[in-house]
């Protein structure tokens, strides 16, 4: 690192030389991007572009836009308390598994990156095993599991369920952002006489602020988007609205519009916690020290 | 080097304690379905080892096997290089970068059920986007009829769902790469490919590792998305190991078999898994002994 300095100095010959590949390489770039973006959006456009149409304008009219520009869909789904409590409810069991999830796995990562114990190599694959067990294995025994428990139809339910593949990834990735932050930094905390709780919640814990962040990013992201066992283990009062639009809609009929407005839906709390995320990763992380 | 303490194991215990009541529970209790033939909650019988006989004769699960390592291969070949080529193309900062990562991101928080309608209406031939453009540009395209139909738009949904993944996780990476290195890569006049293979991929590894590892597991165990777009179909042309196993399990309610079905499953993910993994260790270590090599 330290030879790089002298060699910083930029050189101009060599990359007025340059500029002219460099600009068609950028060009390039950037078209592939645009249409990586075309291909990314079209789906989504064309579900948003429906949610806006009547049915009757859906089946009858091929249109790229909406005609007759209607809001009638959503105003269908704010009208009516079991297509809104959908959100709800699983916003509720996503946001409860997301500070499960990390309140317990902070501290294991910390041990992982820190220290070395007897059999922690083995209990970190353990982990990641759980990772990758199918869900569709686990629907019959949660389902009595919860039952007995009486805690079908909670959203508590939920949570715990979704930490079997939520626990795993946050120790994984906290794991990885840890290693990243010198030792020296323990050390020396120690040293100026810091109790572990004191160290880990007012020094290290904001040193790994972006970690945090990446991981509940992840966290939300495969708990809001599962349905499985969302759907095993709730009937009525903690119904999650993938739920709710499988029944409802197969249900009535097929009602493309309400069926488009509440997918559109399903996109507005992932944008957000996107956006909140976002510095998080342009910042950069590259999983412990390689 | 780190520190020998036995009491981090405190530190794990929450996690073990958590995973071993959501899935050493569970796990447990589907074991003990896989040896008993289960007639009503009273009367079970031990029936040993027949059911995992019986599932690995059973053809059907062959064929669904064959089609999910198919499957599975055939995500990683096109979203790992889709995905760096994407990470490499995305703008490093400004309002720009930020809008690029909303834009590339959302298809990761659709939920899988909406994922599926979203393609099941945008491949329709009377009102998807899609389909109709396939059918005016004279294509006999049809993903509910014909078997290579079903399994492109399927493989084409995954590709726009999880490339995003691939993405996020190498952009991060590259962005974690010190301004210090490109330099150096200039003065010495190096190719762009060379900065590729000799900067930026030896510094993903970390990032790289976990996304290879989450998309083959996720991709193997893929059972939503399908099901709503194809439900497995046409004939079982797009059905593959969880839908096969939810179809046993609940839908015919043989929990013996499908009890069985569900360990040699979760068996079969983890050798790949660990197989996987300790290669891609491997392979980092390599590039980083060469790296070390280099510069002593």
């Amino acid at each position: 690192m330290a030879d790089t300095r002298v060699i910083a100095d930029p050189l101009p010959l060599a990359v007025a030389r340059r500029s002219a590949t460099t600009r068609t390489r950028f060009r390039k770039r950037t078209l592939f991007l645009v249409a990586y973006l075309v291909f990314a959006i079209l789906p989504v456009y064309w579900m948003v572009n429906m949610s806006f149409k009547t049915n009757e304008e859906i089946l009858g009219v091929f249109s790229l836009w909406p005609r007759e520009f209607t809001f009638a869909n959503y105003l269908t789904i704010f009208g009516d308390a079991s297509w809104y409590s959908g959100y709800i409810n699983s916003l509720i069991y996503v946001i409860m598994n997301m500070a499960m999830s990390l309140l317990v796995a902070l501290p294991a990562a910390y041990a992982f990156s820190r220290y070395s114990f007897i059999g922690d190599k083995h209990v970190f694959f353990w982990l990641l095993t759980n990772r990758m067990t199918p869900p569709a294995i686990f629907l019959l025994p949660f389902f009595q599991l919860y039952t007995t428990l009486g805690l079908m139809d909670t959203h508590i339910a939920v949570a715990l369920a979704h930490l079997v593949f939520n626990v795993p990834l946050a120790v994984w990735i906290l794991e990885g952002f840890m290693s990243g932050v010198p030792r020296e930094i323990d050390e020396t905390a120690y040293i100026d006489g810091y109790s572990f709780p004191r160290f880990f919640l007012t020094i290290f814990v904001p040193l790994i602020k972006a970690g945090i962040g990446v991981a509940a990013f992840f966290c939300f992201m495969f708990s809001w988007v599962e349905l499985l066992m969302a759907r095993t283990l709730t009937s009525v009062n903690a119904k999650p609205i993938v739920a709710v639009m499988t029944r409802t809609v197969s249900a009535a009929g097929m009602d493309w519009g309400v069926l488009a407005a509440a997918g559109v839906l399903t996109i507005v709390p992932g944008a957000i916690v996107i956006w909140f995320v976002r510095h998080y990763i342009a910042k950069g992380f590259a999983m412990g020290r390689v | 080097m780190k520190t020998v303490d036995q009491k981090a194991w405190l530190l794990v215990l929450p996690v073990v304690v958590c995973v071993a009541f959501s899935a050493v529970l569970p796990l447990m209790t589907v074991m003990n379905y896989s040896v008993q033939d289960i007639i009503s909650p009273q009367r079970r019988v031990f029936v040993g080892t027949e059911w995992f006989v019986a599932v690995m004769r059973d053809s059907e699960l062959h064929d669904a096997l064959v089609r999910q390592i198919l499957f599975s291969l055939a995500v990683l070949a096109i979203q790992v290089p889709l995905g760096i080529a994407l990470a490499l193309s995305m703008p490093a900062s400004g309002w720009r970068a930020s809008a690029v990562l909303v834009l590339v991101a959302i298809s990761l928080l659709i939920p899988w059920n909406v994922v599926g309608t979203i393609w099941q209406i945008f491949g329709r031939t009377d009102i998807g986007l899609l389909g109709a453009s396939l059918a005016a540009l004279g294509f006999d395209y049809n993903y509910t009829g014909d078997p290579l139909d079903a399994w492109l738009t399927v493989l084409v949904m995954d590709v726009w769902h999880w490339t995003p993944l691939v993405a996020l996780l190498c952009y991060a990476g590259l962005r974690a790469i010190p301004d210090a290195y490109y330099q150096a890569a200039r003065i010495d006049g190096a190719s762009p490919f060379a900065v590729f293979r000799y900067i930026q991929l030896p510094k993903l590894r970390g990032v790289l590792m976990i996304a290879v590892l989450l998309r083959f597991m996720d991709s193997f165990m893929i059972y939503t998305e399908p099901f709503v777009l194809t439900g497995g179909g046409p004939g079982n042309a797009t059905t593959f190991l969880s839908q096969y196993l939810t179809q046993k399990a609940v839908g015919q309610f043989d929990l013996g078999p499908a009890a069985a079905f569900s360990l040699i499953y979760f068996l079969i993910i983890l050798l790949l898994c660990f197989v996987l993994y300790n290669w891609m260790l491997r392979v980092g270590q390599g590039d980083a002994a060469a790296q070390q090599a280099g510069h002593g």
